[in-house]
């Protein structure tokens, strides 16, 4: 109990005087990730001080697993936030992804990469129906992607239970391609004394491609302006439609990816699964310095909030707190990391702002 | 990225369009996929009666699929119209109550997990001479709410023996892994493992989110290498705690509430001590069949006791017996 009053130090101290800002500080200072990464650095010496059984890499690659199962769909989320939308379904679909393959593949007896394959078509059918009806009805993502949010939440279970004759699937270690499709989605291996899941390597592939799109192409400005200002991004002969669909295909392909994750790693999956994930994903993004109303936000935070949010919730077991406490510690962490996060970025007082 | 060019959209918008009816249609395929179960039994409300069951399930949790089993299979026998609604919400699962009570049902079985919550609605049914089961959870309550039977699982003496077992076999930390945050039957069956093992400590995990479970216990075995025993309060999340357990290379005994078919198979092959069961086939069974009982024949079953379908144990010495049973979905 005394422990929780643990929690209120460590506050931010990277305040000096905002008036004497050289200019490459400035410029620093600017980036959306830069007050994530004081507040992830701060959060973690304080769990490095904090839970002993924090302090070593078996403990480090435990957090960037965790991290990494979120982090994965949060770049697609944080792309798509950029691109001022949101998607709520991206939660559930990576239940669905993983339901739709396992199922398949155990009804008809069919070797596992068809399934694979399949789920993925339509994964992204879904992602190009949650954009085409955004962009075609002018209805808020909010909205669609919540109804989409229901009606996979539904047919996972339904469906499921009609396939299987129960809510969960079916075990498929047993079938064609489970070893393959598990060395490439769901594979580990030990560097010394450390296991590394391939997730963690996929990640930081999928935020290495995400920065290089958002800073280097052409396709990155159009994310921006899109999100931004639309209409003038319109004007200027930006594809709006075409990019904003492609982000929630991007969304939709990451859940598939970490539905396959899921599925090879668990073999069997509980059709309620996933509900609730879509919030960590928007949460890491917005820690990570993205802007809820889009136009701002960039990859490299993105994947910080996802580690902030991996290292709060595996910290406060590592420093073996009371339980009960749980959610609370998240909440004054997750706090403590975007007031941080807004405290850096007043530091510039630029005007940078949309890109 | 992804596609940009139209034609490229429009392939896999077509591609994605056969995989959906290939997936849609499997419902028909070869499998025998009704859950209609096994054994004839009589027309579909033969005897006149119409139950109405209301839980507080989550959807998407299998045990759950057992009582409904359970349930569908006594009105099958008896010829009895079921009708099932659940809400995880109290307010919400009153409402259903009352339901049932205005479209006049035979006879209601419901779970009390929030007795308080739901007294007013079933007083309303016994009000209407409406015959009230309880099941599932509010053992120390269905009496004083006015229902005649009760079928179910003493949680606290569930988490006794199962923590005297454990004591048994020299356990003297074991972790007890609560995957839904607030719920009282979850919390009764820790603090039964601790009133028999002083020194358990309790874990709160996400249990909608399989990676997470993993990743929170592999970080708590190695912040706590003392941990000698983990105690999981369902059977998706044994699971998961034996692929944290493989990661931290932990020695742990590991015990189980509930049975799935995956967790059967674990306590065959030894990964998995015991599970402690409570038999939700028997309780959907019973609270349809107490409630065509006291209908027909005026019968009252348990001596106005609450009858226990648990704690009933499967480890090594039943479980041959046991496994088919739990691929039927029905153990």
């Amino acid at each position: 109990m005394s422990q929780s009053v643990q929690t209120a130090p460590a506050p931010p101290e990277p305040g000096e005087s905002p008036r004497v800002t050289p200019a490459l500080r400035r410029r620093v200072l600017a980036r959306p990730e830069v007050g994530s990464l004081v507040a992830a650095v701060i959060i973690f010496v304080f769990f490095l001080s904090a839970a002993p059984s924090f302090r070593s890499a078996e403990s480090l690659f435990t957090v960037l697993y965790q991290s990494s199962t979120i982090g994965i769909v949060a770049v697609g989320v944080g792309l798509l936030m950029i691109g001022g939308e949101f998607d709520l379904s991206a939660g559930v679909i990576t239940t669905s992804a993983g339901l739709a393959n396992s199922m398949l593949c155990w009804y008809y007896g069919i070797n596992l990469w068809v399934g694979a394959a399949v789920s993925l078509a339509l994964c992204l059918l879904i992602g190009f129906l949650n954009g085409y009806l955004v962009m075609r009805t002018g209805i808020p993502s909010f909205l669609i992607t919540l109804g989409t949010f229901f009606v996979l939440q539904g047919a996972n279970l339904g469906v499921t239970k009609l396939v299987t004759g129960s809510v969960s699937s079916t075990d498929i270690s047993r079938m064609d391609g489970f070893d393959s499709l598990q060395a490439v989605f769901a594979s580990s291996f030990r560097v010394g004394s450390v296991t590394v899941w391939i997730t963690v390597l996929w990640w930081a592939l999928f935020v290495a491609l995400a920065a290089w799109v958002l800073q280097r192409t052409r396709t990155g400005n159009w994310i921006y302006a899109v999100g931004g200002a639309p209409d003038s991004a319109r004007a200027v002969g930006v594809p709006v439609i075409k990019t904003k669909i492609a982000l929630f295909m991007t969304v939709s392909f990451l859940g598939w990816f970490v539905g396959m994750h899921t599925l090879y790693r668990f073999n069997t999956l509980q059709a309620g699964n996933g509900v609730g994930n879509e919030f960590l994903y928007i949460i890491a993004a917005v820690v990570g310095g993205t802007l809820l109303t889009g136009g701002f936000g960039n990859a490299v935070g993105v994947a910080v909030g996802a580690f902030i949010f991996g290292m709060t919730s595996l910290g406060i077991v590592y420093a073996g707190w009371d339980p009960n406490w749980f959610k609370a510690f998240l909440g004054v962490m997750l706090l403590l990391a975007v007031l941080v996060n807004l405290y850096v970025r007043r530091l510039s007082t630029t005007t940078r702002k949309a890109g | 990225m992804t596609t940009r060019r139209t034609a490229g959209v429009r392939l896999l918008a077509a591609l994605a369009v056969v995989a959906l009816s290939a997936t849609a249609c499997s419902g028909g395929g070869r499998q025998k996929a009704d859950d209609g179960d096994t054994g004839g039994g009589n027309a579909p409300g033969s005897s006149g009666y119409t139950i109405a069951m209301i839980t507080h399930e989550t959807p998407g949790d299998t045990f759950w699929d057992k009582i409904r089993a359970g349930a569908n299979q006594a009105a099958k026998d008896e010829g009895v119209i079921l009708r099932y609604s659940n809400d995880p919400d109290a307010a919400k699962q009153a409402v259903l109550i009352q339901n049932a009570v205005d479209s006049r049902v035979s006879g209601i079985a419901t779970t009390l997990v929030t007795p308080n919550a739901l007294a007013g609605a079933v007083r309303t049914a016994t009000n209407a001479g409406i015959p009230v089961v309880g099941f599932n959870s509010g053992i120390d309550q269905y009496r004083k709410l006015g229902a005649l039977m009760y079928f179910g699982s003493d949680e606290t003496l569930a988490g006794q023996t199962a923590g005297r077992r454990l004591g048994q076999a020299g356990a003297k930390h074991p972790l007890c892994v609560i995957q839904a945050a607030g719920s009282v039957a979850l919390e009764a069956r820790c603090a039964g493992v601790k009133s028999a093992v002083s020194g358990t400590e309790n874990i709160q995990v996400n249990g909608a989110d399989d990676a997470a479970v993993v990743a929170t216990l592999q970080a708590k075995l190695s912040q706590d290498s003392s941990i000698d025993a983990i105690v999981t309060l369902g059977a998706p999340i044994a699971i998961d705690a034996l692929k944290a357990m493989d990661s931290s290379g932990s020695k742990a005994k590991l015990v189980t509430f509930d049975l799935n078919a995956e967790a059967a198979q674990d306590i065959q092959d030894g990964k998995i001590d015991f599970s402690i069961d409570q038999q939700p086939y028997v309780q959907g069974y019973m609270a349809v069949t107490s409630l065509y009982l006291y209908l027909k024949n005026g019968n009252d079953i348990g001596g106005g006791k609450a009858v226990l379908t648990g704690p009933s144990f499967v480890d090594q010495s039943n479980i041959d017996k046991i496994l088919p049973f739990t691929k039927n979905n029905t153990r």
